[in-house]
């Protein structure tokens, strides 16, 4: 038995499983993070005041962080088309720093939470930390797990590319689509909570 | 004559490496050698996918869609079973406040019924864990993680679902989940007391169960998420040649959209369950709103959240949920009217165009659960209007299936009987939604009996009956055996008698004012005196229903064995599943099925018998070969 169109796309509809898979997941989590951004307007909406973000967040930090994770977007990039040009090595150095930089993004993400415990700004102090620790940190899972595919694509799992190079393309492509998801979370999380 | 050797060879190996139900790998009577060669080629071809497995891996980890199907469906009417159970529970309290709960009262511990006398704390735990478990566990799970698995591979004519190793995860995700829910009775304070919608403030308040309800909710989330993605991929890639959209089953349609609510509406509950996970172990306030008092005292947090967020998040999920609940339902009984009444079904294509609208509009209707909270008039018109607009596929859908019934030669089969009960009742349960969906008459309906009367319409004699109607009809195909037809008769008739006895009444005394959720059944209310007397009939109504499901349960178990074994196609059915072997194997097909007509073609004038199968070629070629 074998599963067709895992690696070659289906003729009427242009897609393989895995691309369309990912694209559907990535609907979804679209409505996730939509349900929370959503709820973030109503109690916004709703409160008798609310702080300006940079009271409380250090914009500098929050811009180096964007600036991060775009220049992982980026690389993430560099290490899929050095796949299609069969530049096996070149892709092994970009997917390392797809892996690094948003290594160095979470130690930032942590010298900031650090600063907030040390200034007794928790969650339970008022709804806009609330809102900023719930979703930095949802955003900071999702930058785990893709720092764990995209680690396992540049360990383990790149052996694939030697046995089956068009199935390990349309993997390390479905991995940039979640990739890029993530680095556009932020890119609407950084206004939302720093600069709004 | 040429192809004939190669196909009962592959035949052979498919079923030698199959599984059957009866739980035995059938080892058939080819050599050693011959299974040897079916496990080498399957190495050769795609070497993670081993078929002489182990026990395990065969039945309990299994990458196979049967199988998994076949887990879901016994998990899910397991969980059925428990949640009935649970009502069957609070249903004595409701005939007899105040006495002791014979027999059973003595094992439900002191802190729960002291002397056999149900507390108010544990009805509402009772009454909270019915619900999830009705519906997050019981039903969806049956109705899609089921049917879904095991049918819509086969109807499609895939060998298996896109992404197998996804779908056992969803299943053990799905599983955990209900671990932990039902592990939630034991701990400190009991299970999540409340109610299924989890309503804040009063659930950030309530004790530990109400965490571990969140956390077993964010296990279904992910499972659910798993599981759509998978089946949207595999009826979009994974149809045979020739099966184009408008040749699909309805029941693929119906689940096709039932993967799209899925997918996208139960993301904003996760959001909404870690919102309320955080504002019970962070102490945030996003439900909580300032200037909250309790018992103890003013609480001490920080204020401005609100109490309506949660209620639009969840219910966001919940509303595209109820339909999550009947579309799967509504394509069973398409494909066993269509069966039944050896006619196509009435107007396919305004049924596809139905439940895609049915599907989008169930977006936008979610808020007509909340026409009391305050939320303003403006706001109710609107979601007033899209409610009465939403009602209008149903509708359509309802009326095609019975306009498929006109002219047809109806064949009463047990499949039928409950499929053609589903139609009334679930119209019954349709129409009475209308006054809710209203803003006037919901201000005198909102939170009585009548609303439980109404959805239980919808989704117990409805949804529970289709999908009794499914597992009579699929039955033979995972097992190669019919069910018991005269066991299945007398389960049929006690049930649609019983469980009328249980909801129609509801209706009377949710007119008079009686209030849902009242754990002595509205003893306290001058209003409610004149129809209280129904309390104790529903309840033995309730009772008589559990009774005739051990007709169900007695058959389910003995027809596996002892059933009557019957050929590939017992219905004479036209869709692709009844293609395959019964039970099919790994790989469902013996030959790859190609599609040459649509799915409902009985009676076509001129055929020769009075069903052509989907994968049957058009009987001029096959004359000519």
């Amino acid at each position: 038995m074998e599963i067709p169109y895992t690696v070659e796309a289906r003729p009427d509809t242009g897609l393989n499983n895995v691309k369309l898979g990912i694209w559907l997941f990535l609907a979804s989590e679209v409505m996730l993070f939509g349900g929370l951004f959503s709820a973030y307007v109503l109690l916004r909406m709703g409160a008798v005041d609310w702080p300006l973000g940079s009271e409380f967040l250090n914009i500098p930090i929050g811009t180096v962080n964007t600036a991060i994770l775009i220049g992982s977007s980026v690389t993430m990039v560099m290490a899929y088309a050095s796949l299609k040009l069969g530049d096996f090595a070149k892709y092994k150095g970009y997917m390392a720093a797809t892996v690094l930089l948003p290594v160095l993004f979470l130690c930032i993400k942590g010298y900031e939470y650090y600063e907030k415990v040390q200034h007794d700004h928790l969650p339970s102090h008022s709804t806009f930390l609330a809102i900023y620790w719930t979703m930095t940190a949802l955003h900071g899972l999702h930058i785990i797990g893709g720092i764990a595919v995209n680690g396992y694509f540049w360990g383990p799992g790149s052996k694939m590319w030697h046995t089956k190079p068009a199935m390990f393309e349309n993997r390390i492509e479905a991995a940039g689509l979640y990739w890029h998801f993530v680095d556009l979370v932020w890119i609407f999380l950084f206004p939302v909570l720093y600069l709004l | 004559m040429r192809p004939l050797p190669d196909e009962s060879l592959l035949l052979r190996q498919g079923r030698d490496i199959g599984w059957s139900v009866s739980g035995k790998v059938k080892k058939g009577v080819t050599t050693l050698d011959n299974v040897t060669t079916a496990e080498g080629i399957a190495h050769a071809e795609h070497g993670h996918d081993e078929h002489e497995l182990s026990f395990l891996q065969s039945y309990v980890f299994s990458l196979d869609h049967k199988v998994i199907g076949i887990q879901y469906a016994i998990t899910a009417l397991l969980f059925l079973l428990f949640g009935f159970t649970l009502m069957m529970l609070m249903r004595w309290n409701l005939a007899f406040p105040g006495r002791p709960i014979p027999v059973i009262g003595n094992f439900l511990g002191m802190a729960n019924a002291p002397g056999g006398i149900m507390l108010p704390e544990f009805y509402n735990q009772l009454g909270a864990m019915h619900g999830t478990i009705m519906v997050f566990l019981g039903v969806v799970p049956l109705a899609v993680g089921g049917f879904g698995n095991y049918v819509l591979p086969l109807q499609i004519g895939a060998p298996d679902m896109a992404f197998p190793r996804l779908n056992m995860a969803s299943y053990w995700s799905f599983f955990l989940g209900g671990v932990i829910m039902v592990a939630s009775f034991f701990v400190p304070g009991g299970a999540a007391n409340s109610g299924w919608t989890s309503y804040a403030p009063l659930s950030v308040l309530a004790l530990e169960g109400q965490t571990w309800w969140l956390i077993g909710m964010i296990f279904l989330i992910t499972s659910s998420l798993l599981g759509s993605v998978n089946f949207i991929v595999t009826t979009l890639q994974l149809r045979a040649p020739g099966l184009s959209f408008m040749r699909l089953p309805f029941f693929v349609w119906a689940q096709l959209v039932t993967s799209f609510l899925l997918l996208l509406a139960f993301p904003p509950l996760e959001a909404a369950g870690v919102l309320q996970l955080m504002d019970r172990v962070a102490d945030t306030s996003f439900f909580m709103p300032s200037g909250l008092v309790t018992g103890d005292g003013p609480l001490e947090i920080s204020g401005g959240g609100s109490p309506l967020l949660w209620q639009h998040l969840f219910w966001f999920l919940a509303h595209p949920e109820v339909y999550v609940l009947i579309l799967p339902a509504l394509g069973i009984v398409g494909e066993v009217v269509a069966n039944n009444t050896r006619k196509p079904l009435w107007g396919y294509r305004v049924l596809v165009a139905s439940v895609i609208f049915l599907g989008f509009m169930s977006f936008i209707v979610w808020a007509h659960h909340m026409f009391l909270t305050g939320m303003g008039t403006t706001i109710s018109t609107f979601f007033q209007t899209t409610t009465m607009i939403i009602s209008i596929p149903s509708v359509v859908i309802l009326s095609a299936m019975f306009l498929s019934l006109y002219g047809g030669s109806i064949r009463y089969t047990v499949p039928m009987l409950f499929a053609l009960a589903f139609l009334p009742m679930f119209g019954i349960g349709g129409l009475t939604g209308l006054p809710l969906g209203l803003t006037a008459p919901d201000i005198h309906l909102h939170d009585t009996y009548y609303v439980i009367g109404h959805f239980h319409y919808v989704v117990a004699p409805g949804t529970i009956f289709a999908l009794f109607a499914g597992i009579y009809y699929w039955f033979p195909k995972a097992t190669g055996r019919l069910m018991n037809d005269l066991l299945g008769r007398i389960h049929f008739w006690g049930s649609i008698v019983a469980i009328n006895c249980v909801f129609m009444p509801m209706f009377i005394t949710g007119l008079a004012g009686m209030n849902r959720r009242l754990y002595d059944g509205g003893m306290q209310y001058a209003h409610v005196q004149g129809v209280m007397e129904w309390n104790a009939f529903m309840s033995y109504g309730a009772w008589t229903l559990g009774f005739f499901q051990i007709f169900f349960i007695f058959n389910f178990f003995w027809s596996i064995r002892h059933g009557k074994k019957v050929g590939d196609n017992p219905w004479n059915a036209t869709t692709l599943e009844w293609q395959a072997p019964s039970p099919p194997p790994h790989g469902n097909f013996t030959t790859p099925p190609e599609v040459h007509r649509g799915p409902y073609e009985y009676s076509v004038p001129g055929a020769s018998s009075d069903f052509s199968m989907q994968g049957q070629a058009p009987e001029a070629e096959s004359a000519k070969v």
